[in-house]
């Protein structure tokens, strides 16, 4: 919460409590996060994209950034009273009407294995399946883009089966390669830097996803669904 | 246009940064020291958010291949033209085939060559800046190297500027009241708690009470601290959210992390407590191994800071138009 002496945000503390409330917590003094309660599924997001568009039209905002059923607001000014913020957050969340975005199908070639699966065997050993099994299920599911961020184009993609999750590493990769095919707790994506990188890599993909000098620099957008295709598996 | 004679690794083009684009993960980048590129822009003569070079390795010189009014800011050491010592914050014009040469400036972590005209390379998603992550913007989306002969922008008009220059109360002065120093003289940077604060009980207070110290591995990315870790009393898993410079995060070690310039957009690391948007320049000026403590801010201080800076910023901009309107009269 943002004041927490503030009997607002106690009153709010408690309610949360006895019915999950969406959260509003800040970052520095312009930039307020809310954060959906319950899972993290399409339903949330699908709220998270309605609250989006709205708030995008907002006079005060300078810019948002829709996150994995949470969405960063940044202020153009430091406002006057934070707690009229968090309201006004709150309750476009609670009037959020459930949108779905009409995206496009992207169909990305992986190179499964091979040199630049690094995490596989550490996947098998985590969810117990041989690593054909992971390979199956991870190209079988139908994955939604959720969001972008992180690196210029880069799609968090939803719908992992959670036989495959596995949590981040708690010490990154120093330099995994761009179009390393990777999991992250729940979410899955291709790596578009090369550099450090705390998520498991178990394939390659060649695609080039981002353009700077496009008028749309990112190929995926949210709503976008996506399909990695078994190019090769090297086991 | 200007050619770079000597430079360090990490000098780049800067401009005040592209946001609007971090919900397809593109960091804003931009200068660490805004309100030093509005003031050399200014007393150039340019728009507040023209191009100018950030250079935080050094020395550094350039060579002019055209006469151009410039400003060294941001800094607090004496640049060199042609081997002699001007002031910081003071523009001066340069002829065809001066050098400008930057030493290591006593303090501070960086100094801006603000040009008339303004440093000239394509503007890429509504910015010059250099992605050094992304690998585009500013210079062929790389840091300065020896050679390089970089394009200035047409300047609105040649301005008689006196040999001693013209120039400015640097901000850390005039804006004193506003920006404190501990009695220890470590950096006090103001910040207000963020989303994660409560888990970390009673290392939050230690987070606020101890003296922490800029790591080696900091960089335009973000400032490593060493001092004692803080950890939260339980680990959550958190789902990607966006983030912003300022951002105070921690990670397993525990030792805190705070995203500058080239903030990564997105993050998952508890977020300990938010850096206030008008005290990051400061941080942005300090160098590895400075010693910082963390002030608990409000709202209320953060405005007032906000509107001392702006006005200041305003102040420089009408005074300096004055003396140039008096100056063209004169000549």
């Amino acid at each position: 919460m943002i004041a927490p002496s503030n009997s607002h945000a106690l009153q709010r503390e408690i309610l949360s409590s006895t019915k999950a409330r969406a959260r509003v917590s800040s970052i520095g003094a312009r930039s307020f996060l809310l954060e959906a309660p319950g899972d993290f599924d399409l339903a949330a997001q699908r709220r998270i994209w309605a609250l989006s568009q709205q708030v995008k039209g907002w006079s005060d905002i300078a810019e948002i950034i829709p996150g994995m059923t949470n969405i960063l607001a940044i202020l153009k000014e430091t406002p006057e009273d934070p707690d009229v913020v968090v309201d006004r957050l709150l309750e476009a969340w609670d009037n959020a009407r459930s949108i779905d975005l009409k995206g496009k199908t992207i169909e990305i070639p992986v190179h499964y294995g091979g040199q630049h699966a690094t995490d596989l065997p550490a996947l098998c050993d985590l969810s117990g399946l041989s690593d054909r099994d992971v390979v199956r299920i991870h190209h079988e599911a139908t994955y939604r883009v959720f969001a972008l961020g992180s690196a210029p184009g880069f799609g968090y993609l939803h719908g992992l089966d959670p036989r495959i999750y596995m949590p981040r590493k708690t010490v990154p990769s120093l330099r995994m390669e761009k179009g390393c095919v990777t999991i992250g707790g729940m979410q899955t994506g291709v790596a578009m830097l090369t550099g450090p990188n705390g998520w498991n890599s178990i394939g390659f993909a060649e695609m080039q996803m981002f353009d700077p000098t496009s008028a749309s620099p990112a190929m995926m957008a949210p709503g976008d669904t996506v399909r990695f295709l078994p190019a090769r598996i090297e086991l | 246009m200007i050619e770079i004679v000597e430079t360090g690794p990490f000098n780049t083009v800067q401009d005040l940064g592209r946001p609007g684009y971090r919900d397809i993960g593109v960091s804003a980048s931009g200068a660490m020291d805004p309100l030093a590129v509005k003031i050399g822009n200014i007393l150039v003569g340019n728009a507040e958010g023209a191009a100018v070079l950030e250079i935080q390795t050094f020395p550094f010189r350039l060579i002019f291949k055209r006469r151009s009014a410039f400003v060294v800011s941001g800094t607090d050491g004496n640049p060199l033209l042609d081997g002699i010592e001007l002031l910081p914050w003071y523009a001066y014009n340069a002829e065809v085939g001066q050098v400008l040469e930057l030493k290591q400036p006593p303090k501070l972590a960086r100094a801006y060559v603000a040009i008339g005209g303004g440093v000239d390379v394509p503007c890429i998603m509504g910015s010059r800046s250099t992605s050094l992550r992304g690998n585009f913007g500013g210079n062929a989306g790389r840091p300065l190297e020896k050679g390089d002969r970089i394009t200035v922008g047409e300047e609105a008009g040649i301005l008689p500027i006196p040999a001693s220059g013209l120039g400015v109360v640097e901000p850390a002065v005039a804006l004193r009241a506003f920006f404190p120093r501990s009695a220890e003289g470590s950096l006090l940077i103001r910040a207000l708690p963020a989303g994660e604060h409560r888990l970390f009980a009673g290392d939050g207070e230690a987070f606020w009470g101890q003296t922490w110290r800029i790591s080696s591995r900091s960089d335009r990315t973000g400032y490593r601290l060493s001092g004692d870790p803080v950890v939260p009393m339980e680990t959550v898993e958190m789902r990607s959210h966006g983030v912003v410079p300022g951002v105070i995060q921690v990670p397993p070690g525990g030792e805190p992390i705070v995203q500058m310039s080239d903030a990564n957009t997105a993050g998952g690391y508890p977020k300990i407590a938010g850096v206030i948007e008008c005290d990051l320049w400061r941080l942005g000026q300090a160098r590895i191994g400075t010693r910082l403590q963390f002030v608990r801010s409000s709202y209320a201080e953060a405005r007032a800071i906000e509107q001392a800076v702006a006005s200041y910023i305003e102040d420089v901009r009408r005074t300096s138009g004055l003396i140039k309107r008096a100056l063209k009269a004169m000549a």
